[in-house]
């Protein structure tokens, strides 16, 4: 098997200009290999880093040291040290990201929030939204939302539109933080289905996990910050 | 592919004081970059100078033609400028009253952007204006209305149909939503972020409000003091912020 993601030597740090340069270390010499279909799970603490390096290899967060390596169309990216269209590219086709929070987009209605990353695939529009109704009903999501912006949902309704968003498109890589933290025993269920459908279609996954037995039922390796 | 445009060290003094100093970047097709900055940074002026408005001091403004040709804009003769800015380029005020005649129709002013082009069919020129301005979603029964009569609301989202009536394939905004009311700007940045995305365009645009920045780009330039201090993606900028300015900037936001 060959590694999908391939992360050298990674290091974060924070300076905390506002608060007399406070210097934060929350990385340092992470080393990690994910294979195609693998799902592995990123553990440790609160405050211990989980968010930080999926935000690293998303590349919303600037790596301080190292490199992280992404499978593109056949090629490596190392995302710590490439131009900003270069990972627009990779999060477009390669890497699909889940976060902790749905950062709402104000204004935009729950479906387009979900089609919108089939969109920018040039996916049909009524092929994009055909998928995300299928997903936000899969996900529970009562119909008379999908027209509304969901800054007025619920914790666990964003979440499912968060997740509804993220698994719109096939990615070869995943990453899951926290997907299931405000959601029910149903709907936890169908999200676990959903990341054992993506995997079974060649995605590996990253994931940050809260519950014990649901990580050991999504993930098969288990890496400790 | 190449860079739809490529600045390089490009500097603009006003006399003895510095307007903007070495800035350099690339702006591909499709993309969208938001320069970002407390007033007096520089930004308007960087802009003016990589939009052909104002002569830079030193340095390069190159543009990719639709032939695939690049040319250098202080290369080019004043009417080959101005044909380019005319057909390729859009430019949006921060005051509609710069960007729009005042003095002609609303249906007047898309009209006339289309002529310049060489449309000359009474019959089609009407109707597509008509088409635009129901796309900045202005009544059509406006259309023979003077400008003056509209809205601040109106009268931008009328000079954004003027700019890209023409299909341009990159446009620059000075605060396009400067100066308006938080329930208009609302409005006309959805309409933006819609016609960005739809027609694939490529801007750069000036603001100092971190949500327009937020909402419109992919990426993001800080300029304090006439300098570029920080680039990258717009959402590593707003959330890992390097320079001591720019997490002032993005910390006194609530949220962005
Ligand atoms: N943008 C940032 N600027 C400054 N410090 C940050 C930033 N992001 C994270 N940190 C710090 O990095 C550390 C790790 O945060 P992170 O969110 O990665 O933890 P986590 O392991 O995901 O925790 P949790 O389980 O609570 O979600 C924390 O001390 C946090 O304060
Ligand atoms: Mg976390």
């Amino acid at each position: 098997m060959t590694p999908v993601l391939s992360i050298e030597g990674l290091s974060k740090e924070f300076t905390l200009h506002q608060q007399g340069g406070t210097r934060i270390t929350v990385l340092e010499n992470v080393n990690l290999d994910v294979m195609a279909g693998e799902a592995m799970s990123i553990t440790g603490q609160s405050g211990r880093g989980k968010s930080t390096l999926l935000k690293l290899i998303y590349g919303s967060y600037k790596a301080s040291g190292g490199t992280v390596r992404v499978l593109h169309n056949g090629a490596w990216v190392n995302v710590a040290g490439a131009q900003p269209r270069d990972i627009l590219r990779l999060r477009q086709q390669t890497i699909g990201y889940v976060t902790q929070f749905l950062r709402v987009i104000p204004r935009i209605p729950a479906i387009d929030i979900v089609a919108e990353p089939l969109i920018d695939r040039d996916v049909a529009p009524d092929v994009a939204v055909g998928r995300a109704r299928d997903l936000l009903a899969r996900l529970n999501i009562p119909e008379k939302l999908w027209h509304l912006s969901p800054m007025t949902f619920s914790g666990g309704e964003q979440q499912r539109v968060n997740i509804a968003r993220g698994f719109a498109a096939h990615h070869p890589i995943l990453l899951l933080d926290e997907p299931t933290a405000s959601l029910d025993e149903e709907n936890r269920s169908r999200v676990l289905s959903m990341i054992a459908e993506a995997r079974a279609a060649g995605s590996a996954v990253v994931a940050v996990f809260h519950d014990e037995e649901e990580r050991r039922k999504a993930c098969e390796r288990e890496v400790a910050l | 592919m190449s860079a739809l445009l490529s600045i390089e060290r490009v500097s603009k003094n006003y006399g003895p004081r510095i307007g903007c100093s070495d800035a350099s970047f690339e702006l591909w097709p499709g993309e969208v970059l938001a320069i970002v900055g407390e007033s007096g940074s520089g930004k308007t002026t960087l802009l003016k100078c990589i939009s052909g408005q104002m002569e830079p001091t030193s340095g390069k403004v190159r543009y990719s033609t639709r032939a695939g040709r690049e040319v250098a804009l202080d290369a080019m003769s004043e009417a080959e400028r101005r044909f380019l800015i005319r057909t390729d380029w859009g430019f949006v005020h921060q005051d509609a009253r710069e960007g729009l005649r005042m003095g002609v129709s609303a249906g007047a002013n898309v009209g006339e952007r289309l002529m310049a082009v060489g449309e000359r069919h009474y019959g089609r020129i009407r109707s597509t204006a008509l088409d635009w301005l129901g796309r900045v979603e202005i009544a059509g029964d406006r259309i023979d209305d003077s400008p003056w009569s509209y809205s601040g609301g109106m009268r931008q989202r009328l000079q954004i149909a003027r700019n890209l009536v023409t299909a341009p394939r990159l446009i620059f905004m000075d605060e396009p939503t400067g100066g308006l009311d938080v329930s208009v700007q609302a409005r006309l940045l959805d309409l933006l972020r819609g016609l960005v995305r739809r027609l694939g365009l490529a801007a750069v645009i000036v603001t100092h409000d971190l949500a327009v920045a937020r909402l419109l780009s992919t990426r993001m330039m800080v300029m304090q003091g006439g300098r570029v201090i920080e680039t990258g993606l717009t959402d590593q900028i707003l959330e890992d912020p390097q320079q001591p300015y720019t997490q002032l900037l993005v910390s006194s936001v609530l949220q962005v």
